[in-house]
């Protein structure tokens, strides 16, 4: 635990705006868009068609591989299966439900009693997880079966990250404060699947109240190991948090499974808690919903399907927003248009006012070496901005862009305020371009250099 | 059906979202506020036309900069301050006796030849003020004339003084001589010399702020006066070591040079091993001229032959990636 990671940064935390608001449940809005991509892998295919009623907690969308179910949200009728707008900025198959505000329950979903969880295989749990469409809640989105059944004997050390790193996002902090039993619980069920005896929580020391919360609720026979972290962005990152507990280096281009680690956030234990026990699909997630104009940031309790428009008008904004986020200001992705809606990876919706307007203009690199400085992951980025510029993907891949796991430490350092992350984006899309023969044909003629 | 939108004009951009507070602007803000108490020292020791060379000097690289983009359809950049940091530096290293029109001319070469041609700030590959002194001594006779403190009374704003040239300490070590000046006179900067590198004092409040400020990291100056306090240390000409080894700290350009000229970004290494390495190549470049150059002063020379390695010494101490392979390593 006494290890610490290489670089990061020290922005502003602004927890301060949403860390004593206490978890509050939503109100039901009238209609919800439930898009069939919430995790990395194979996209869900529908199984509703419109016009058909649904209840709370079916089963609206599943497919083979590598994937989770989707489910309904809300009881109510479907209105529409069509393309709508995704917080990645593209547009995807969703599922519109129009509530019916009775929150009817599908049949399927009962409750397990101690005795019915216990005698549940490992091959159980982990279909019950799928099942209920769990994936990370961290942000990545992973499918955590999938994560799972690949960690069996591989992984010795089982990592929960509650560290919350990225600025103004609570809802790590009041679910450890409001739901320590179940996050434990979850990490017990975690536990077992992977048959192992420890496991360790990491945490920022800005979050004393949590820690006491959870320190209070750990039994010393629970094996699970409570593991205060010193402040610094990026400690949630995944590579950087199993350095800080364990001190061990995920290898480059390397799962963490190859280090005999697995990491799950903390929103994903309590999921699988509500899963195993309550037999609930994951159909509601915490989003904090803050920003420097937000008239009252809060931490909602919110169910899938529930448009920025309506999260933003149940929070007031006292003056125009600048820009909308998916996540926090280190790694959210901007939107460009509110209608879309809260999936199982978003944490937090940041909403910034024009006093956050910077780097519209920027000076050339002085090559101040503060981008190397506050790089988590050893890079030079200046001289991949450099390769970047220069459109010479052989320079681009020697300069080790594709390690790069886009923190934003540099960017947010850079004083010539150069757009290192969206640069090195670029630069990955090249390298992968030129590996894929079928797109190199497409290559603009630029690239030829 | 088509759902209901609402358009706010959101701006969409790559995260990150957040940026810290330090920017070039601030950047160069801060290192003019190191150069303040030099500046200040120079007035009191060589009375105002110290101050009016240096603010002549700054106007001047601010014009060019700004009368060259202008003429070149760029973008105005004199707002980052990087040209005001060049005209002080170059003002800082010309003896107080010099004629204004030189220092004109030495503020065009800096910043039209040095750096605006190169592309301007973070492009050239020699430090601009450096450059420009280096081309000043053209004019060898008005860069080398030097006064006799206490001689500030007589020097007149506008004209150019017309006067005898003084020894400085830096020139009697060149003779294997120790300087007149005590120790204690050569640290407080009360001895001839140029305008901003007098008084080794005042330069090191400002290398202290600019470490508080995290401008700059000690690599650089640590490496460059340790080389020269070892080598003076180890070849004394004089009858005492370590006065010989304080009088040429002190004296001359060197902490003016370590602590302004050699950590500048762009013509500096990134690497650690790197900046190390440019410190001590500097260190040695110094004493070398220093000990055997026909002239006495060798910063200034040190520090730009250095400048030229910098592509070579950025290959060196690269980092080595987060879970490289052990045996991999740097590049």
């Amino acid at each position: 635990m006494a290890f610490s990671f290489f670089g990061g940064i020290h922005p502003k935390e602004n927890k301060f705006y949403a860390e004593e608001q206490p978890v509050q449940l939503f109100p039901e809005p009238d209609t919800l868009v439930i898009p069939m991509v919430q995790h990395i892998g194979a996209p869900c295919k529908p199984l509703v068609t419109r016009g058909e009623y649904v209840t709370m907690g079916q089963k609206i969308g599943d497919h083979e591989g590598l994937c989770v179910p989707v489910h309904a949200s809300v009881s109510g009728t479907v209105k529409a299966v069509e393309m709508r707008p995704h917080a990645s900025g593209t547009t995807v198959m969703s599922v519109v439900i129009e509530s019916d505000h009775q929150d009817t329950l599908c049949p399927e979903i009962q409750p397990r009693t101690q005795e019915e969880v216990d005698a549940l295989s490992t091959e159980q749990l982990m279909e019950v997880i799928r099942e209920a469409g769990i994936a990370g809640m961290g942000g990545a989105a992973f499918p955590t079966h999938v994560k799972l059944a690949s960690g069996i004997g591989k992984v010795d050390t089982i990592i929960i990250n509650l560290s919350e790193c990225e600025p103004y996002i609570t809802s790590d902090d009041r679910l450890a404060r409001e739901f320590a039993p179940e996050i434990l619980s979850g990490i017990g069920i975690l536990m077992r699947i992977l048959g192992l005896k420890e496991a360790h929580i990491g945490m920022e020391d800005n979050k004393p109240a949590a820690a006491e919360i959870l320190r209070r609720h750990i039994t010393p026979e629970s094996g699970i190991k409570l593991d205060i972290l010193p402040c610094k962005y990026p400690q949630g990152a995944e590579k950087q948090l199993i350095q800080a507990i364990t001190g061990r280096q995920v290898p480059s281009g390397g799962l963490p499974a190859a280090v005999g680690c697995a990491v799950f956030n903390g929103a994903t234990c309590k999921a699988v808690h509500d899963a195993v026990y309550n037999g609930m699909p994951l159909i509601r997630r915490i989003v904090t919903v803050s920003g420097d104009i937000v008239m009252e940031p809060k931490n909602l309790m919110v169910p899938i399907g529930t448009s920025f428009q309506s999260l933003l008008e149940a929070c007031g904004f006292r003056e125009h927003p600048y820009k909308v986020l998916c996540g926090g200001p280190m790694m959210g992705l901007a939107q460009y248009d509110l209608a879309v809606s809260v999936i199982k990876g978003c944490n937090a919706m940041t909403v910034l006012g024009r006093r956050n307007r910077f780097a519209l203009e920027h000076t050339h690199c002085i090559r101040c070496g503060k981008c190397m400085d506050a790089c988590p992951m050893h890079l030079m980025p200046l001289m991949m901005y450099r390769a970047e510029r220069s459109g010479n993907v052989e320079d681009m891949k020697r300069e080790n862009v594709m390690d790069c796991i886009e923190c934003g430490c540099c960017a947010y350092s850079c004083p010539a305020g150069i757009a290192l992350v969206q640069s090195f984006r670029t630069a990955k899309q090249r390298i992968r371009n030129a590996q894929s023969p079928v797109r190199t044909a497409q290559k603009p003629a630029g690239e030829t250099k | 059906m088509a759902h209901m939108k609402y358009f706010y004009e959101l701006t969409v951009s790559s995260s990150p979202h957040a940026h810290s507070p330090v920017t070039t602007r601030t950047v160069m803000r801060d290192v003019l506020l190191a150069l303040l108490p030099a500046l200040l020292g120079a007035g009191y020791f060589f009375g105002p036309r110290a101050v009016m060379v240096t603010l002549v000097s700054a106007a001047g690289c601010v014009f060019f900069e700004w009368a060259y983009r202008k003429l070149m359809k760029l973008d105005s950049t004199v707002w980052d301050l990087s040209a005001v940091v060049t005209g002080v530096l170059l003002a800082f290293v010309c003896p107080p006796t010099i004629p204004y029109w030189i220092v004109l001319l030495g503020d065009l070469f800096a910043i039209v030849l040095v750096k605006q041609l190169f592309g301007g700030i973070g492009q050239n590959f020699v430090n601009p003020a450096l450059a420009g002194r280096a081309f000043m001594f053209s004019w060898a006779v008005h860069m080398s004339t030097w006064v006799e403190v206490g001689f500030r009374n007589g020097l007149h704003i506008f004209t150019t003084p017309d006067i005898v040239t003084a020894a400085t300490p830096l020139a009697a070590m060149h003779q294997g001589m120790m300087p007149q000046a005590s120790l204690w006179e050569l640290f407080l900067g009360n001895i001839g010399g140029s305008i901003g590198e007098t008084s080794a004092l005042l330069l090191l409040i400002g290398f202290a702020y600019l470490l508080i400020r995290k401008v700059i990291s000690p690599r650089i100056p640590l490496a460059f006066m340790g080389t020269v306090a070892i080598l003076t240390f180890l070849f004394p000409r004089g009858n005492d070591r370590l006065v010989w080894m304080a009088a040429q700290l002190f004296s001359g350009g060197l902490v003016l040079g370590a602590v302004f000229m050699a950590t500048d970004y762009v013509t500096s290494p990134v690497t650690k091993l790197g900046q190390t390495i440019f410190g001590i190549g500097c260190g040695v470049l110094t004493v070398v001229i220093r000990y055997f150059g026909g002239y006495n002063e060798g910063v200034s020379y040190a520090i730009l032959i250095m400048n030229c390695c910098v592509m070579l010494l950025d290959r060196v101490g690269r980092p080595v990636k987060f879970g490289a392979p052990k045996k991999e390593g740097a590049r």
